[in-house]
């Protein structure tokens, strides 16, 4: 329990990805707290990928995390510029109404 | 003992605060609450020895993504509290796609051995005489930088996709041109009347 391992850090990083999960499902109304659940699910596995590289002494698990962090960068701005063109037009940001955007 | 004590304090910072994140009623608390959880996460990187990670993960998240969810919450006039209306009709099926998710991890957890190849096929073993930063940028810059130019591409490619999507021209706002300006003549502007006295201009 006192020795912190590899376990502790999966465990917390398997729990931060259920919140996430989770938070996908609960949220259908509001999806600037949707793009956050997104962000801690990858959050979650930048947590995972550091565990493993600091376990087997890899860095290359490091490289990946922070290239997880670009992507993850580009997909919050993308997302939030969406959605302001999503509230623009429509006044609301509900998910329900998303399949408007179909050409 | 320190280190334990420090694990758990920051582990159970971060899981509340996602906790939060999810339930907040108010989205500016949730990104708050976000950023308290990316807080602790890079506490936790610095005890796995990814320091420079962990001052990425303050800098771009903190800084910058956290920072812009914060603009866009307070730009978007949302009526937050018929935002969270349907929350309860979701939390039947929500938690139960939780619940499952937790058990096949926590199956993952259980029957989970490490291979017998992990620890000699690593790709970029961490060198013992270097810094973290350091040891990071000798192997992104150098076995890595295809990838990371391609991390520079996707950056580029948001960038431009943000400012297309959010950029609007509206009628009737009055604008500078400047080459209209500069290109301007005298002769477009300026007339010279001569006056006879006493007559004025008709």
């Amino acid at each position: 329990m006192l020795e912190i391992g590899l376990g502790h850090y999966l465990t917390l990083a398997a729990i931060l990805f259920t919140i996430g999960v989770f938070g996908i499902f609960v949220n259908r109304k509001n999806v600037i707290i949707l793009l956050m659940s997104i962000e801690l699910l990858l959050l979650a596995v930048n947590i995972n990928l550091v565990a493993f590289s600091a376990h087997l002494g890899d860095l290359a698990g490091q490289v990946f995390a922070m290239f997880i962090l670009t992507v993850a960068a580009a997909e919050a701005a993308v997302g939030l510029a969406i959605l302001v063109v999503f509230f623009r037009n429509r006044g609301d940001i509900a998910v329900e109404g998303v399949n408007l955007m179909k050409g | 003992m320190l280190q334990a004590a420090a694990f758990y304090i920051l582990a159970s910072t971060a899981v509340i605060s996602a906790f939060m994140v999810v339930a907040a009623r108010n989205p500016v608390r949730a990104v708050l609450f976000l950023i308290l959880t990316f807080f602790s996460a890079a506490g936790l990187f610095v005890m796995l020895g990814a320091e420079f990670l962990a001052m990425l993960l303050v800098i771009v998240y903190v800084g910058a993504v956290a920072v812009l969810f914060l603009f866009v919450v307070m730009m978007l006039d949302v009526d937050f509290a018929a935002l969270k209306e349907g929350f309860l009709n979701y939390l039947p099926l929500g938690g139960a796609v939780a619940l499952a998710l937790a058990a096949i991890l926590a199956l993952t957890g259980i029957g989970w051995v490490t291979a017998d190849t992990a620890a000699t096929s690593l790709q970029a073993p961490i060198p013992a005489d270097m810094s973290n930063p350091q040891a990071l940028g000798a192997v992104l810059y150098d076995r890595y930088v295809l990838f990371f130019q391609l991390a520079g591409l996707i950056l580029l490619v948001a960038m431009i996709g943000a400012i297309v999507l959010t950029l609007r021209h509206r009628d009737g706002v009055r604008r500078q041109n400047i080459a209209r300006q500069v290109g301007r003549k005298r002769e477009d502007a300026v007339e010279l009347v001569d006056v006879k006295s006493g007559e004025g201009i008709g």
